[in-house]
């Protein structure tokens, strides 16, 4: 019946993409229907649908669900984490960050670069030999199970939703543009997808969707690259002297320029980039996938030799559109150079995509980003519903009493209502301006996960009163600091001057956080803070040496 | 997990010496990205001037791209190091001490 399901979906699925491709109407900006595009997307479509087929059949427990039953090496989690954290916004967003302001991309990257070592240095070990299914086994591991999952439960929501909404109302006028579908359309067929892929396939399926997608965008970026910096002879120095001499910003093109002008914003983003990540909760999820310490750092290794590499790839790409698409009238509205870019400033990556490889190219990479979309917003929703069936259901509602197979039927059903929240957000949201929801997510992972986490793993002296008061102490102090700032405040509610002087809440919302956790345990002196500090030992131990963890489950 | 073997675990003096070279190595790596890392941001925001001069006369070369792309390769270097020195020596000393552990309770 499952597979009967999944072969009708895809097929429903495909159907209304073709039906809707063939609508002539549609906004102003909509682009004339990219076939190369669609049939490449098709193409992946049915790869993955495959993928999900032999997927369900190798998922029955929780920790094939929630995990993949802990088998996966760290060389396929190292493609699947870098592929998580490369969305569409980084190959879209970035590409054009270097377009119009130069140098101040590539600054924006390193700093997306920089939290992976320290993740892997101060903590992706300890995840691997504390953790199970989600982040809150760690949190809670000492600690009130009820209260503190429930806590974790609450921000990795708040965090999924946020990041959900900007990829779903980034997918909708992405592919609005690119393959010149409706909008609605295009929400509902990423919200169908990912449903089918993460009820039928469980974490195997969301897995190997990243993993594919990750090899797309690593070879179609680099393949960009290659045709577009080959027309400057492979040489920086021509590139450089050429992208100079046409930018508006001339010779400041390669100084920082007024993005990272005020010390505070610049300290305050590199901290929520950094720490922001270590507390992302589908990320954090990956560490839980492979076999043991030894594979979590691996994936780490290459993880971050990936996102590395692909960020100098698209730093080059950034550099070159300044010539390719910024000097050819082709890629202006109206033919003026100077003028809007066609379809806004986002599209440089596809017009250079197409300036170099023509309608084939540029239809591979509209596919690549799509997919792209598909996979990280499988991956939030898979978070997401760990988070309402493990955490709240099994742990907090049920008290560990539930079985394996409720436990799963919940986690489906969740992804469901998760599939249908992030839809309708996506509808409602089309026009809203959602520039600061992945900065808010970014913000309360940093400042509600973060803290809390790594203080369970390094300080004893936690205890469940701090990690509540901290927990929830630094999102509210997060969420207040955005709603406060010029982002919200003045650009979506329309107040005539923002509250909080920063766009970034990471800088302040984090002490807030450590110091409530620190304060509110120091004065716990319930016997039960007794009891959770001395239970540190034993967990100091398996932290250290992996004994007792969860292993991989034999198929 | 029974108890009795963490005990015993953290009674072996390998046990504080895994701990404690781990720990510095790590915290030692730690340090030298995030000193690198606000180091530089700290120059962004308060000399951002310095990092648009050209290495060279004549270089398109800037300051501010070769620090950059040193620092996506040593930081990436880094993990590297760990990775190997982690999985090898460090991953043969946990498993002594749990073999040890093991031994003791027979």
């Amino acid at each position: 019946m499952m597979r009967q399901l999944i072969t009708a979906l895809g097929l429903l699925s495909l159907s209304a993409l073709a039906v809707a491709a063939g609508d002539p109407l549609g906004a102003a900006e909509k682009q004339a229907t990219n076939w190369h595009a669609i049939i490449m997307f098709c193409i992946f479509v049915f790869m993955t649908m495959g993928i999900t087929y032999w997927a369900a059949s190798r998922t029955k427990s929780t920790a094939d669900f929630y995990t993949a039953g802990g088998g996966i090496t760290g060389f396929q989690n190292g493609l699947a984490i870098a592929g998580d954290y490369m969305s569409a916004a980084t190959l879209l967003g970035l590409t054009a960050m270097v377009y119009s302001q130069g140098y101040d991309g590539y600054i924006y990257m390193l700093a997306f670069f920089a939290g992976w070592p320290i993740i892997l240095f101060l903590m992706a070990e300890r995840l691997r030999n504390l953790g199970k299914f989600t982040f809150s086994d760690i949190t809670a591991y000492r600690l009130d199970q009820g209260k503190v999952r429930t806590m974790a439960a609450i921000s990795s929501l708040i965090v999924v939703c946020f990041y959900l909404i900007a990829q779903m109302v980034g997918a909708g006028q992405l592919i609005k543009l690119l393959f010149g579908l409706e909008y609605n359309v295009a929400i509902f067929a990423v919200g169908i997808l990912m449903m089918v892929y993460v009820t039928f396939g469980g974490m195997v399926a969301t897995t190997w969707v990243q993993i594919i997608k990750a090899c797309m965008l690593l070879a179609g970026g680099t393949l960009v690259m290659f045709l577009a910096f080959g027309q400057f002879g492979f040489s920086f120095q021509t590139l450089l002297e050429k992208a100079t001499a046409v930018h508006k910003l001339g010779p400041k093109l390669m100084y920082p320029g007024s993005l990272l002008a005020d010390p505070v914003t610049a300290i305050s983003l590199g901290l929520g980039l950094m720490f922001g990540t270590a507390g992302l909760p589908h990320i954090l999820m990956r560490f839980f996938t492979v076999t043991d310490a030894k594979e979590a750092r691996k994936s780490v290794l290459y993880a971050s030799g990936f996102v590395a590499y692909f960020f100098n790839v698209i730093f080059i790409m950034g550099l070159c559109g300044i010539i390719i698409v910024g000097q050819n009238p082709e890629f202006f509205e109206g033919g003026t150079l100077g003028a809007k870019l066609i379809g806004g400033g986002n599209m440089v990556a596809m017009h250079l995509a197409k300036a170099v490889g023509g309608n084939m190219l540029l239809g591979f990479l509209a596919a690549v980003a799509f997919a792209t979309i598909l996979a990280v917003v499988s991956g939030l929703a898979l978070a997401g519903a760990s988070a309402i069936s493990h955490d709240l259901y099994a742990r907090v509602i049920m008290k560990g009493q539930a079985s394996e197979e409720k436990e799963i039927r919940v986690s489906k059903i969740a992804t469901i209502c998760l599939g249908f929240v992030a839809i309708i957000l996506g509808i409602l949201f089309e026009k809203q301006n959602i520039a600061f929801m992945v900065g808010l997510a970014f913000g309360v992972a940093a400042a509600a996960n973060f803290p809390v986490l790594i203080l369970s793993m390094y300080w004893k002296g936690l205890t469940t009163r701090g990690a509540l008061f901290g927990g929830y102490g630094g999102l509210v102090s997060a969420v207040l600091f955005v709603l406060f700032s010029k982002s919200v405040w003045v650009d979506v509610l329309h107040n005539p001057a923002a509250l909080f002087p920063y766009t970034q809440p990471a800088l302040f919302a984090m002490p807030i956080a450590f110091l409530l956790a620190y304060i509110f345990s120091k004065t716990d002196s319930s016997v039960r803070a007794g009891q959770e500090i001395e239970a540190f030992e034993d967990q100091y131990v398996r932290a250290q040496t992996g004994y007792g963890a969860a292993s991989a489950s034999n198929h | 997990m029974s108890s009795a073997m963490y005990e015993r675990m953290r009674a072996n003096p390998k046990f504080q010496e895994l701990v404690a070279r781990r720990g510095r190595f790590a915290w030692t790596l730690a340090f030298i990205v995030l000193t690198m890392f606000y180091g530089f941001v700290m120059v962004v925001a308060f000399n951002p001037a310095s990092l648009g001069q050209p290495l060279a006369e004549g270089s398109m070369w800037t300051v501010g791209v070769a620090v950059e792309l040193f620092m996506f390769i040593f930081f990436w270097v880094l993990t590297a190091v760990y990775v190997k020195r982690a999985n090898t020596e460090f991953d043969s000393l946990t498993q002594e001490i749990v073999k040890e552990a093991w031994k003791e309770q027979k």
